[in-house]
């Protein structure tokens, strides 16, 4: 749970968004149960009205710099505006399954 | 060759290219999978580097795109960004005019 908490303390301090959700997908994986390595963001918020998906996951990769070099192994992004979270009627998209590659 | 000279020519001469973990007919992680998938229903030719295959290139490439994660689709000399991202654009309609036009204007300049 450590790395989960820290990517959505990081997530709510600096972004304040007014959805967030932070998922651990390792269980999906090769790697050992337990596992802090893949993770889905699904984060709504204003500061990313104007901004193309490209700007909107940079914003992400930037905050979460260490811990994409150093824990995280794979990241899936979902990014909203309250608008366009709204017309989503709040799902998703699921993340690919695993095709049982190591690193 | 440097390997920063080695990226850089290959997303000078391809106009589509997915820097993957794997190839589009044997992916080895789920997001590759997902992004030639969706590359392959866009119906052009692209190009594809297998970075499993080039350690130097899956070194260095995050360090030049500014982007941490595979894979990586560039077109036009510029990141488009990973799986997230061009599934979304192919849902909304976006990537398939920006593969097409990008393909397109490649034929161009090789008549």
């Amino acid at each position: 749970m450590v790395i989960q908490q820290k990517i959505e303390q990081k997530l709510l301090a600096e972004y304040q968004p007014a959805h967030l959700q932070v998922i651990n997908e390792s269980g999906n994986h090769n790697v050992p149960a337990g596992s802090e390595s893949h993770f889905k963001v699904v984060m709504v918020s204003d500061i990313f009205a104007g901004k193309r998906l490209i700007q909107r996951h940079r914003l992400i990769n930037s905050l979460l710099k260490d811990e994409l070099a150093n824990d995280i192994h794979a990241l899936a992004l979902h990014t909203y505006t309250p608008e366009e979270w709204e017309k989503q009627f709040g799902e998703y998209p699921t993340s690919p399954n695993c095709l049982g590659g190591g690193k | 060759m440097e390997t920063i000279d080695k990226i850089k020519q290959q997303i000078a001469e391809n106009p589509v290219i997915l820097y993957m973990k794997g190839s589009p007919k044997l992916p080895n992680c789920g997001f590759s999978s997902q992004a030639s998938q969706i590359l392959m229903q866009c119906g052009e030719q692209f190009a594809y580097v297998d970075i499993l295959q080039n350690p130097d290139i899956r070194a260095e490439l995050p360090k030049y795109a500014d982007w941490p994660t595979f894979p990586q689709l560039w077109v036009n000399g510029e990141l488009i960004g990973g799986s997230d991202i061009l599934m979304e654009m192919f849902q909304q309609g976006e990537l398939q005019p920006l593969i097409k036009e990008a393909a397109a204007s490649a034929s161009d300049s090789e008549e």
